[in-house]
């Protein structure tokens, strides 16, 4: 399947916007589980002007949040897909500066010593782009993530020791979504990286925090982490806002990979409940947009 | 727990009598505000035109769209989506904000830590939690893009806005010493060795 690189162009820019203003499907179940479960009242009103928000963007055509967020591209190539790389992230990073400027929206991206905005998204490396393979025949998958800095600011990697074993883990993630409190915009997904090298642990945890609602980790370990830290962080009394009530996090998320012998690493990435992300998927058929 | 309907500017009376589970609702005008914004002011001596006494400011930097200048769009720059950021990266800059230019409120989401609770005591002053990411809602709220200042830091510079039923919002920090993110922090404190010992088990 070859790949016309004007269409991953327009699909880019297309990606950005809509991820911008449409909540995806399993979040905005996930409002209404929190919703009916909510016990207190200020946590309620909150959960709820939070579901009238959803509405009044796509009613309004406008951005969910104002916080267009640092772009993440993640491309996944099919087994059967001819294209060339370079070219790929070429393509997606024109996008990216489209969106910005026909829309347009907020540039927030900045040079991270002198502070300029390009006003653009993008700059030395970013739009970040994460390239990854399927086995599939003919699918390429375009997935994007303006991911928003309140919550990306809840970002926290902790070289734990092998003698702390999974309680220095599991200790880590609860003291970190208490400090974290109401700064990164609960309820949230609070992605867990566990294992691995220390860059790659804290990739993870991104990789946690941007997975859809009602997705578990693969592996039957880090499953039951999931769901021991889900319901001991929503313990935790922190709430919508940080504003008190049960609804902290809609879920705990973690990935992991193997470790060294000597290693125990742990990181937090923390996704805000304005959890955005689109999909396009482009097949010998067409387009398919989605989630 | 009241609600009161404020016509900026306020005076320190009027910010006194009010108290944290009141809400507010906002009338007139709105300043918006950012990190670099207030690095340029505080830490530059970088200068504004405005007048902002006795005036709120939002931790805002907006998404606006250029257009001709008009009646409705007097700076050429028209909304598109306004919200709210977190505050807590601008903690040392509510002191200043509120004695050099007069500010009374401060408008955000996650909020303030002890300096700001001092600077509202002592000065007079509240905090008013806006619920972060709801975007879309409060942009309904903003008539229109009055005047910028400090406009080469875009987007965060200074922005005045017209506002129309800006709230309501929470009051989360008032003059009195009172935070309800106090007592969350000492429930969440107070529940975390509940919490570890039964992820122990």
């Amino acid at each position: 399947m070859k790949i016309d690189l004007q269409a991953v162009e327009d699909a880019a820019k297309d990606l950005y916007i809509r991820a911008l203003k449409l909540l995806p499907d399993d979040i905005k179940t996930g409002f209404q589980r929190l919703d009916q479960r909510e016990s207190d009242d200020t946590a309620k009103s909150i959960l709820g002007t939070m579901m009238i928000n959803i509405k009044v963007a796509e009613d309004t055509d406008n951005l969910l949040c104002q916080d267009t967020g640092i772009p993440i591209y993640n491309v996944t190539i099919g087994r059967g897909v001819e294209t060339h790389g370079e070219d790929l992230r070429g393509a997606i990073r024109r996008g990216c500066e489209r969106a910005t400027r026909e829309h347009p929206l907020r540039s927030s991206v900045v040079h991270p010593i002198t502070r300029i905005n390009e006003h653009t998204s993008c700059g030395i490396r970013v739009p970040v782009i994460n390239f990854d393979f399927s086995d599939e025949a003919d699918a390429l998958h375009l997935e994007m993530i303006p991911k928003g800095s309140g919550s990306e600011n809840g970002s926290f990697l902790q070289m734990c020791i092998p003698a702390e074993g999974e309680m220095g883990v599991k200790t880590f993630v609860v003291d970190k979504v208490m400090e974290a409190g109401g700064k990164v915009c609960p309820p949230t997904i609070v992605g867990v990286g566990v294992g691995g090298t220390a860059d790659l642990c804290m990739h993870l945890a991104k990789v946690a925090a941007t997975r859809p609602l009602g997705t578990m980790c693969e592996d039957a370990e880090g499953a039951r982490l999931e769901r021991e830290l889900n319901e001991a962080v929503n313990e935790l009394g922190i709430g919508p806002q940080g504003l008190g009530g049960d609804s902290t996090a809609f879920a705990v998320h973690v990935e992991i990979a193997a470790t060294h012998i000597t290693m125990n690493p742990v990181a937090v990435n923390i996704q805000c409940h304005s959890a955005r992300r689109a999909r396009a998927t482009f097949t010998p058929q067409g387009i398919h947009w989605g989630f | 727990m009241a609600h009161h309907i404020l016509h900026m500017p306020a005076g320190e009376a009027a910010i006194r009598a009010i108290r944290i589970g009141d809400t507010v609702t906002l009338e007139d005008t709105l300043f918006g505000i950012r990190d670099a914004t207030q690095i340029h002011m505080f830490d530059r001596g970088r200068e504004t035109r405005f007048d902002l006494n006795g005036h709120a400011v939002i931790h805002t930097a907006p998404n606006v769209r250029k257009v001709a200048a008009s009646a409705q769009c007097p700076t050429g720059y028209e909304p598109v989506c306004i919200g709210t950021t977190t505050s807590a990266r601008m903690e040392r800059f509510t002191r200043p904000l509120m004695q050099r230019h007069g500010v009374r409120i401060i408008i955000g989401k996650g909020g303030l830590g002890e300096e700001s609770r001092a600077a509202f005591s002592a000065i007079g002053g509240v905090y008013l939690a806006i619920i972060g990411g709801t975007a879309a809602l409060e942009t309904t709220w903003i008539t229109r893009i009055e005047d910028v200042d400090l406009d080469d830091l875009n987007p965060e510079s200074l922005w005045k806005f017209g506002i129309k039923g800006f709230g309501p919002l929470l009051v989360a920090m008032d003059s009195h010493g009172g935070s309800l993110y106090d007592a969350v922090t000492q429930r969440a404190a107070a529940r975390r060795e509940a919490v570890l010992a039964k992820l122990r088990a």
